[in-house]
C-alpha cells in the first residue's frame, strides 16, 4: 500500500513547535506539517475524536494561528479601510468576522476582530497568512497616514487552547460552569482562567458552541491540563486537525487555502455577508462591479450519492461538461455519508442539482446541499 | 503494538498479505499494522471477479477519512472472489 510514513512519523524537525508540542507527545498523537506548524493530526482517530466533540466536548491546539494587535489613534479607521466588515457599532467585547480583500476583492484572509478597547483591537488570523496580513496592515497604514498606529505581533506570543462542545451536554457544561467565564456568542472578555490572565471568547469552528482562550504560552499548557482533567471523566477528548477538518466540513465551514485565496472573493464563496458596499475600503471597487455584474463561479455544498470520497482538486461534471473542481472532502461521520464544497458554474449551484465527480477515472454522483453559515 | 503478522504467509515491504491455500488459490490482504496507521477506513474498493492484474500492479483502493491508499497485488494473478473482512472497520 502506498502508506506515506512521512505522514505518520513526521519528526517535526525544522517546524515551529507550539507550546502544547510536549503534552501532544506525551498523548502520543500523530503529528503533522500544517502551515509550517508542527501539529497533532490525531490522538487516537479522526472519527473517534469527531463523535467526543459532537456527543460530550473535544479540547483543540490552535496556537499555530496568529494575532495583530493594533492599537493608537486611528486604529479603528485603518481596520476600516482594509475590512469588508463594517465595524461600526461594534463594542468593546465583541468580535466580528470579517474578510480582508486585495484590490480585485479577492480574500486575503478571513479573520475575527476583537475590539479590546477604543481605538485598540485584536485581529486573529490564519496560520499561514499571519505575516501577509501584517505586512497589508502595515503597507495601508503607511500609504494612508495612520502615524498614531501601533501594529504589531503580540509581544509575548499569546498561545491559544480552545475547548469547544455542544453546551447541553454535561462535560462541556461542567468546564463552563466551573472554569469558563459566562459569555454570549461571539462576545469575549479579559478574565482570569485558573488565575492566568486570559482573553476568553466564546466562538469556535466545529458547528458547535465553544470557547477560545488566549493566554501567555508559556502558561497556556496548564489551562489545556486542567481542562483535559476536568472535562475527560465526562467525556472530553484532545481533538487533531483531522476531526477539525471533518468537524469543519459537515458544518459548513470554509477553510482559508482551499474555499478561499486571493483569486476569490467573498461573493463567490458565502461571505457576502461580510461585505458592507456603504463604505469605502480596499477592493470595494472590485467588489462592487462583481455585485452588479454578477459572479461567474459560486461555492456550492455537496453529498455523494455513488460511493467514494471526492477529494481537494478532483473534476466536477455537469451535463457531461467540465464545470468546477472540488475543494474539500471528506466521510463526514455524524451525517455517515461522503460531503464536501466545490466551485462550480452557475449553472449547476442550485441545490438539488445532480453533479458528477470524477473519482480514480469514472465519474460518481452526487448532489448540490445548501450551505449552512454561521 | 500491534501484534506480531502470522507466519503462515508471506509479505510485500508495502504491508500486504498473501497466503497460499494450494491448488493455485491464494488469499491476499492488508496487515493489521497497515489497518491501525490508517485508523479510519470508511471505503474500500475491490477489484471484480475475473479483474486480472500483474504482481505489484493496484488490485484494490482502501480510503480512510484522511487518505486513499493504493492496495498492490503481491502475486499476478486473477481475482475470484472478493470480500470485505471483518477487520475492517466500515463505519
Amino acid at each position: 500500500m502506498n502508506i506515506n510514513p512521512e505522514d505518520f512519523f513526521f519528526s517535526g524537525d525544522g517546524h515551529e513547535k507550539t507550546p502544547l508540542f510536549e503534552r501532544h507527545q506525551k498523548l502520543k498523537a500523530t503529528m503533522i506539517e500544517f502551515g509550517g506548524w508542527c501539529m497533532p493530526v490525531q490522538y487516537t482517530a479522526v472519527i473517534e475524536e469527531h463523535r467526543a466533540t459532537r456527543s460530550a466536548a473535544g479540547i483543540f491546539d490552535i496556537c499555530h494561528m496568529g494575532e495583530i494587535e493594533v492599537r493608537g489613534t486611528g486604529a479603528r479607521d485603518l481596520l476600516q479601510s482594509v475590512m469588508s466588515r463594517n465595524l461600526d457599532g461594534q463594542e468593546i467585547g465583541q468580535m466580528r468576522l470579517s474578510v480582508m480583500p486585495n484590490v480585485r476583492g479577492g480574500i486575503i484572509d478571513d479573520l475575527t476582530v476583537y475590539k479590546l478597547g477604543e481605538e485598540h483591537y485584536m485581529v486573529v488570523t490564519n496560520a499561514v497568512t499571519k505575516d501577509g496580513d501584517w505586512e497589508w496592515i502595515r503597507k495601508a497604514q503607511k500609504e494612508k497616514g495612520f502615524r498614531g498606529v501601533t501594529s504589531g505581533t503580540s509581544a509575548t506570543p499569546r498561545a491559544r487552547s480552545i475547548c469547544r462542545g455542544r453546551s447541553h451536554k454535561s462535560s462541556f457544561r461542567r468546564l463552563h460552569r466551573e472554569i469558563l467565564p459566562p459569555l454570549k456568542f461571539y462576545h469575549f472578555m479579559s478574565t482570569e482562567v485558573l488565575g492566568i490572565p486570559s482573553i476568553v471568547s466564546r466562538s469556535g469552528y466545529t458547528g458547535e458552541d465553544g470557547f477560545e482562550i488566549y493566554a501567555d504560552s508559556r502558561r497556556i499548557g496548564e489551562i489545556f491540563d486542567a481542562l483535559l482533567s476536568a472535562g475527560t471523566p465526562t467525556g472530553l477528548k484532545p481533538v487533531g486537525l483531522g476531526a477539525r477538518d471533518t468537524l469543519r466540513i459537515e458544518s459548513g465551514m470554509m477553510l482559508y487555502g482551499h474555499e478561499m485565496d486571493e483569486t476569490v472573493t467573498p461573493y463567490e464563496v458565502v461571505y457576502g455577508w461580510l461585505v458592507d458596499l456603504t463604505k469605502e475600503f480596499t477592493g470595494c471597487e472590485a467588489l462592487r462591479k462583481q455585485k452588479e455584474e454578477g459572479v461567474k463561479k459560486k461555492l456550492i455544498g455537496f453529498e455523494m450519492m455513488d460511493r467514494g470520497i471526492a477529494r481537494h482538486g478532483y473534476k466536477v461534471f455537469g451535463n457531461g461538461r467540465e464545470i468546477g473542481r472540488v475543494t474539500s472532502g471528506t466521510f463526514a461521520p455524524t451525517l455517515s455519508k461522503a460531503v464536501g464544497f466545490a466551485f462550480v458554474d452557475r449553472t449547476h449551484d442550485s441545490p438539488g442539482a445532480e453533479i458528477g465527480i470524477e473519482i480514480r477515472g469514472q465519474q460518481a454522483k452526487a448532489r448540490v446541499v445548501p450551505l449552512t453559515v454561521l | 503494538m500491534a501484534k506480531p503478522n502470522p507466519t503462515d504467509r508471506k509479505y510485500t515491504k508495502e504491508h500486504e498479505w498473501a497466503l497460499d491455500q494450494g491448488s493455485g488459490v491464494v488469499v491476499m490482504g492488508i496487515t493489521d499494522h497497515a489497518q491501525e496507521l490508517l485508523t479510519d477506513i470508511v471505503y474500500v474498493e475491490l477489484p471484480k471477479v475475473g479483474k486480472k492484474v500483474k504482481q505489484m500492479e493496484t488490485v484494490a483502493v482502501v480510503e480512510s477519512v484522511k487518505s486513499v491508499s493504493d492496495v498492490y497485488s503481491p502475486v499476478s494473478a486473477r481475482s475470484s472472489k472478493s470480500t470485505a473482512g471483518s477487520r475492517m472497520s466500515l463505519s
